[in-house]
């Protein structure tokens, strides 16, 4: 029982983690998306008109839809480069954890209102 | 016992999808961290795989539905402008929050930050779903994966908790309320 386990996880040691880092990085830009828009919606006017997708939300509206969007078509992009191949994970998840670190910054008032 | 339609919709907002999304996180990250340790004793069964992604699929739409219900349920009513000369400002809690120097800062700081920072949390636990679907026990096999996968949920929960806080602190100083009333019990006069 236990070596057929092990067989099973064995079999699965050599599966490539390009899935893995195309869903990561996908994460780290979409929200990093949410946190750039924001900001952008925040500084330029002419962003912000053109960000209301629903006038009840506001610019909240197309911030959240762009990035989502963003998010899914890179998300989309990197699986279909990248799902049969290794990648250097560390480079992509350092990569990754720094946009999302980022991203929590920088959708953070005073820290965006420094821009 | 009475309760506005813009009332039960904040609750269902933040006391079921909300608090529900926080109370999950904890489970998540136990199990995420302890399931695929690369020392683990047992290694994860079939059925721990399964449980594991059924929970985070579900967590993941409990912050889809959360962040949904808020922007285009919940903020609109939050931030709906009052007729020119309005004098009671209770309907109205962006105004509201806004004409005191008191409580202007749970709407410059709470309310921008929540509503922006919400949003990493769908995109966080979607990922961290997808990819226990996609590599399931087999994650323990790939430590960096696991270990980015562990920081992406602990971001979110931050997040969560955050838009928690500060949904819990507005609707204190600026409830959301109005639209029909529901009366859930007669009370006996006393």
């Amino acid at each position: 029982m236990n070596q057929k386990v092990s067989a099973t996880i064995d079999a699965h040691a050599d599966l490539p983690n390009g899935s893995g880092a195309a869903a990561l990085l996908a994460a780290g830009i979409g929200c990093f998306a949410v946190a750039l828009l924001a900001l952008a919606a925040d500084t330029l006017p002419s962003v912000k008109s053109l960000l209301i997708f629903y006038r009840p939300t506001g610019p909240l509206s197309g911030v959240t839809t762009v990035a989502v969007v963003a998010w899914l078509v890179c998300w989309a992009v990197l699986e279909q480069r990248w799902r049969k191949r290794t990648v250097a994970l560390g480079r992509v998840s350092a990569v990754a954890l720094a946009l999302l670190a980022l991203s929590l910054l920088l959708t953070f008032p005073p820290i965006a209102d420094l821009f | 016992m009475e309760i506005t339609a813009r009332g039960l919709w904040t609750l269902i907002h933040g006391m079921g999808f909300g608090a529900l999304y926080l109370l999950a996180c904890s489970g998540a990250l136990v199990q995420l961290t302890r399931l695929y340790r690369r020392d683990a004793n047992a290694p994860a069964t079939r059925g721990d795989e399964i449980f594991l992604t059924l929970y985070l699929v579900t967590m993941a739409a409990l912050a889809w539905a959360a962040v949904l219900t808020g922007t285009y349920i919940v903020y609109p009513w939050y931030r709906a402008v009052a007729p020119p000369g309005t004098a009671n400002l209770a309907g109205f809690p962006q105004l509201l929050l806004k004409s005191s120097p008191a409580t202007t800062a749970w709407h410059s700081i709470g309310m921008e930050w929540k509503e922006h920072v919400g949003w990493l949390t769908p995109i966080a636990t979607t990922m961290a779903a997808a990819l226990q679907i996609r590599y399931g026990r087999h994650l323990k096999s790939h430590p960096q994966l696991r270990s980015a996968v562990v920081c992406f949920v602990l971001a979110a929960f931050f997040a969560a908790g955050i838009a928690g806080f500060f949904g819990a602190m507005l609707d204190k100083h600026a409830p959301v309320e109005g639209g029909s009333l529901m009366r859930l019990s007669h009370g006996e006069s006393q």
